[in-house]
């Protein structure tokens, strides 16, 4: 598959989760996600779902009000690329129950958790959404009870 | 703030994150910030020993911060802490932050190395994945230096669990990535194939992407993985949609794992076993037969994996290009696409025909479907869909259909999106020139190329027109009438002038005899231009003017008035002012004789590449454009465009600025005559040496190299006597690519002024960061003022240094090296077949000589390694002459394909 990175912005810009699956430099990072966010958002509605970027193809779709955007090398696959995405939602969606941008906003280590059980270095790790299901909610087991957590101070 | 769904809930964080969001103001955000990071530091730097629940709560915080844009400068060690923490979710936060701040300071590496060691070793399965996804998500060399000799046992051992074994081979083809040397290869390797046949599904899609990339590097030992590949297709394709339990995904059998197996197989030609063949040919049919089906579901996503699927199928059968029948089949489904309602389909379809048009089995099958592109390029409402339409017109076209292609993209260019103007303009002019039976449509067209889209015209392509008008004697009468008609238009563009004001100084006197295009009438249409153009042009108008004289004697006291104007001779700027001067000059004092010599007309470009292509493919990077200059071959299996393609390449135009054409003999076009073979011999295969001489300056090169690092230091000599002004000197690479620049360089400014007779020398200092392709070009701009210089044109040097960062060394093995890394090339002798020249120039370009490795004594056969900061790149040569037929075969050997490529082409002119 050979994803490059991942980014979910919002309809405003606003960036809410980044993976990057190679080293870049934290200034080229910022530009990508520049290029990026006025790239995506400034595609008229019912246009496809693909664009050329660089050497990379970008992937996108929005789901409500989050865009998620994906950077493949230039011989993969796009409509599969495009169902990575939406098992990545679907994923998330399980987890969360509806999931929705606040979500992704206040628990966003879960987001970051889940996703690595999905992809590991660019490439899809597990397709199977129960056995993703399955190893995300095996680790949620392993906490810590919620009351000692509670009881500490919140600062 | 929302209630916090499932598992812990860190308090202090969500608070937190609620209270970012509340802030009205960036400045407020900053505020309450800063105010955090300061609680968080005292937190980090009291005396109270932290606990873990608090500790993984501020490196949350601190995650969070550093994701909405801020920089973090600590807490790394706490998350050090917490990745050896026992406490699984404070493990998880540790690695999370690590994960996500990569840092390059190399003792908290070495302690986060110890962390993952003692969780890789731990038996534990959470903790090993947690580990493995870490060394997958840094992938710095110095984990890859750890890890990467230990992960390959992991992923073969029997007793290794399916999620364990899934991180481990994704975590291995990271490292392989970004390390490949590194990663070693082994009997591990026989191991991993086998994996195709396990029985987790999820397991056989981890190894495919992992046995994918390795093929692609070295094919041969992963040959065995064919059969299994396809067996497992086969399997898949086969299943009723419920065998695969999860694995199907809205009615698709495991279409990620059926992508990567496709892919697999395209890092192989056909299989040659021919039951093999056929069970692979059936699958492929089945998955065309299932794009026929009606869909098992309305939704997006069964109709996406399942094309995704097919696509991907096309690709494979397109790479194979041998089965005549599947590949019409594949060329109709995407005729069917090119008419779906579903934007995306369209716009695949469009692209994957881009490659089917290069083959000579379904070339004519696309063709056919030529009206429905020509109408997505004037229906489509996305213009990237447009984009590739115009894509696959160019792509398809060829001497039928050329004259409709052109037609159809010149219309289309008056309404295309600013962006990709000047891409179609380079096509069209590309195509036109190519496919053109007469000149005079080539003429007419680029006209028309100019008249629409005068702004996207780049200097390349009006360069063009004119290198062929002047090498081609039929249609210099109709292009000067065409450019004199044009002209006649009350606003034309700058570029038309140029042209016009070129052409018709060069052979305006073969329509002078038109009283409509008499002399005088030329002369008054080109000056009633003249004001409202830019210095260059009118440089240019000027040079025209003085042609004129020569071509006309009739109009030269009317030229000599606007010459001798005050706007002329009292002109602003220096450049129009001298050569009003000059030319004013020249026109009095010359005689009718010596103005015919000195104002002749312009010699034939010698033959040479089109640089518009060139162009091309550099605005496009690498791999993008569907190469038509590769062969392609027609139906009698003819390589249809050699004659086309080589009939009139001329050389680039690139001094056509500064001075045109007077004292065309004076005009130094460094560029094209100067950079003589002899010159880059020293460059490859030494390390210092004249690189360049002519009538002006020479420079010279010395060059030392440690490891990655290299200096070179360049001497210009100044060989006239007067003073060079405005001089400069400056390195450029191009980058393309998203990955960081592949050679650091940097270049000590130098003087502007050089004296007569006096030599300069620039410092540049190289750091070579990983193996690259293009030389960097130093570019060399100056001023002469020597007396014999009539326009003082401004001299511009290009030139490609070949850096090469070679050590010779000894100890590489032959074994090391698979075949599959090897480029080999057969090429003439170039130079007297001398052995001690031949040995110098190999040992000059940096490898070891070994003697007495090779049977044949008279074969030459060198190691070395190539120093990057990245990476090293062992490589071996053998260098087989054959001085009967004056030949020689070159064969290169490096752990990178693209290096051996580069090495193999820079080292095939030296001998």
């Amino acid at each position: 598959m050979c994803i490059r990175f991942l980014l979910l912005f919002s309809r405003q810009g606003k960036l809410r989760l980044q993976k990057w699956f190679t080293a870049i430099s934290e200034r080229e990072k910022k530009k990508i996600i520049r290029d990026m966010t006025t790239m995506v958002l400034a595609r008229q509605p019912r246009t496809c779902n693909f664009l050329h970027w660089k050497d990379l193809k970008i992937i996108y779709k929005r789901y409500a009000s989050l865009y998620f955007c994906l950077a493949i090398e230039n011989q993969e696959n796009e409509l599969i690329a495009l169902e990575v995405i939406h098992r990545y939602v679907e994923l998330l969606d399980k987890y969360f129950g509806n999931v929705c941008e606040l979500d992704i906003i206040f628990n966003f280590e879960k987001a970051y958790f889940i996703l690595d059980e999905f992809l590991i270095g660019g490439e899809i790790q597990e397709t199977s959404k129960q056995i993703v299901n399955r190893a995300i909610e095996a680790s949620d087991m392993l906490q810590e009870t919620m009351e000692e957590y509670m009881s500490k101070p919140a600062f | 703030m929302p209630a916090v769904s499932k598992g812990d809930g860190m308090r202090g964080l969500a608070v937190f994150i609620s209270d970012i969001r509340n802030c009205k103001s960036k400045e407020a955000e900053v505020k309450r910030i800063n105010k955090e990071l300061a609680n968080i530091r005292s937190k980090f730097k009291g005396d109270k020993a932290l606990d873990g629940y608090s500790k993984k709560k501020y490196v949350c915080k601190l995650l969070f911060i550093f994701l909405l844009g801020h920089d973090i400068d600590f807490g790394h060690m706490e998350a050090v802490n917490l990745l050896s923490s026992n406490k699984y979710t404070e493990k998880q936060i540790g690695y999370l932050f690590i994960s996500v701040l990569v840092n390059s300071n190399s003792d908290l590496i070495r302690l986060i190395n110890n962390g993952i060691k003692n969780d890789l070793t731990s038996r534990n399965p959470t903790f090993m994945n947690l580990a493995l996804h870490c060394i997958a998500n840094v992938g710095s060399r110095e984990m890859a230096e750890a890890f990467a000799s230990q992960i390959p046992s992991i992923l073969v051992a029997g007793d290794t669990m399916d999620s364990v074994k899934q991180s481990a081979a994704l975590c291995l083809l990271r490292l392989n990535r970004t390390s490949p040397d590194l990663v070693p290869m082994g009997e591990w390797t026989a191991r991993v194939v086998h994996l195709l046949n396990d029985q987790h599904l999820g397991v056989v899609t981890a190894a495919a992407s992992l046995i994918t990339t390795l093929a692609q590097k070295s094919p041969e030992d992963f040959k065995t993985s064919i059969s299994l590949a396809v067996a497992r297709l086969s399997r898949i394709v086969t299943s009723a949609s419920i065998d695969l339990q999860d694995y199907t995904y809205y009615f698709v059998a495991a279409p990620w794992l059926s992508v990567k197996l496709l892919r697999l197989l395209q890092c192989y030609t056909p299989p040659e076993d021919a039951a093999l063949r056929s069970r692979l040919t059936e699958c492929l049919e089945t998955i065309l037969n299932k794009a026929q089906e009606p869909p098992k579901s309305k939704k997006v996503q069964h109709s996406n994996a399942k094309n995704a699927v097919l696509f991907e199928a096309i690709a494979l059968i397109i790479h194979h290009d041998s089965e005549p029948t599947l590949l019409v089949r594949a060329c109709n489904q995407l005729g069917q696409f090119l008419q779906h309602r579903e934007t995306n389909l369209r716009y695949l379809a469009l692209e994957s025909m881009c490659t089917l048009a290069s083959s000579e089995f379904s070339h004519e099958a696309v063709k056919t479907h030529i009206d429905t592109v020509i109408n997505a390029l004037k229906t489509e409402r996305d213009v990237s869909v447009r984009q590739r339409a115009v894509d696959l017109l160019y792509a398809m076209c060829d001497r039928s259909n050329a004259k409709q292609i052109v037609a159809e993209m010149l219309s289309y260019l008056e309404n295309a999106d600013y962006s990709i103007r000047e891409e179609i303009v380079l096509k069209v002019a590309i195509l036109a020139e190519k496919y053109a039976v007469d000149y005079t449509w080539y003429v007419d067209t680029i006209l028309n190329l100019i008249r629409m889209a005068g702004d996207h015209v780049s200097e390349e392509v009006w360069y063009r027109v004119i290198q062929i008008v002047i090498n081609r004697d039929e249609v210099q009468g109709y292009a000067a009438k065409t450019v004199f008609e044009a002209l006649q238009a009350p606003a034309c563009h700058e570029n038309l002038v140029k042209v016009g004001g070129y052409i018709l100084g060069e052979f305006g006197n073969l329509i002078a005899g038109d009283s409509r295009s008499s002399p005088l009438v030329q002369f008054d249409l080109l000056h009633s231009k003249f004001h409202l153009c830019s210095v260059p042009t009118r440089a240019l108008l000027l040079s025209a003017y003085i042609k004129f004289i020569n071509l006309f004697p009739e109009v030269k006291t009317t030229i000599q008035e606007v010459l001798r104007s005050d706007s002329q001779l009292r002109n602003a700027d220096v450049e129009l002012q001298q050569r009003a001067i000059e030319y004013l000059r020249l026109s009095c004092i010359a005689s009718t004789d010596i103005l015919a010599t000195v104002l002749e007309e312009m010699p034939p470009f010698p033959e040479r590449e089109s640089s518009i292509l060139a162009k091309l493919k550099r605005k496009k990077g690498p791999g993008i454009l569907p190469d038509i200059d590769d062969t392609r071959w027609n139906g009698n299996g003819n390589v249809e465009h050699s004659e086309s393609g080589s009939a009139h390449p001329f050389t680039d135009l690139l001094n056509l600025n500064s001075a045109p054409s007077a004292g065309a003999s004076l005009l130094v076009d460094v560029l094209s005559d100067s950079f003589s073979p002899a010159s880059q011999d020293v460059f490859v295969c030494k390390n210092n040496g004249v690189i360049f001489e002519n009538q002006l300056l020479q420079i010279g090169l010395k060059s030392e190299y440690r490891q990655n690092l290299g200096r070179i230091y360049v001497f210009f000599g100044n060989k006239t006597s007067t003073q060079f002004l405005s001089f400069s000197s400056s390195v450029s690479v191009e980058a393309l690519t998203l990955r960081s620049p592949q050679l650091n360089i940097h270049a000590k400014a130098v003087d502007p002024t050089v004296e007569g007779g006096a030599q300069l020398q620039q410092i540049l200092n190289i750091e070579c960061v990983s193996d690259f392709t293009d030389a960097p070009v130093l570019d060399i701009q100056f001023r002469s003022v020597s007396e014999c210089v009539l326009c003082s044109p401004r001299v511009l040097v290009q030139l490609c240094l070949h850096v090469l960062f070679l050590s010779s060394w000894r100890y590489v093995t032959l074994l090391s090296l698979s075949p599959q890394q090897e480029v080999q090339t057969i090429f003439k002798a170039k130079h007297p077949m001398d052995t001690d020249v031949t040995n110098a120039k190999i040992l000059g370009f940096g490898v070891a000589l070994l003697d007495g490795v090779d049977p044949n004594p008279a074969n030459f056969v060198g190691s070395g390694v190539i120093h990057t900061k990245s990476t090293q790149v062992g490589c071996l040569l053998r260098l087989e002459p054959n001085a009967q037929a004056e030949m020689y075969r070159l064969t290169l050997r490096t752990s990178r394909e693209s290096v051996s490529q580069r090495l193999c082409d820079l080292l095939s002119d030296q001998f």
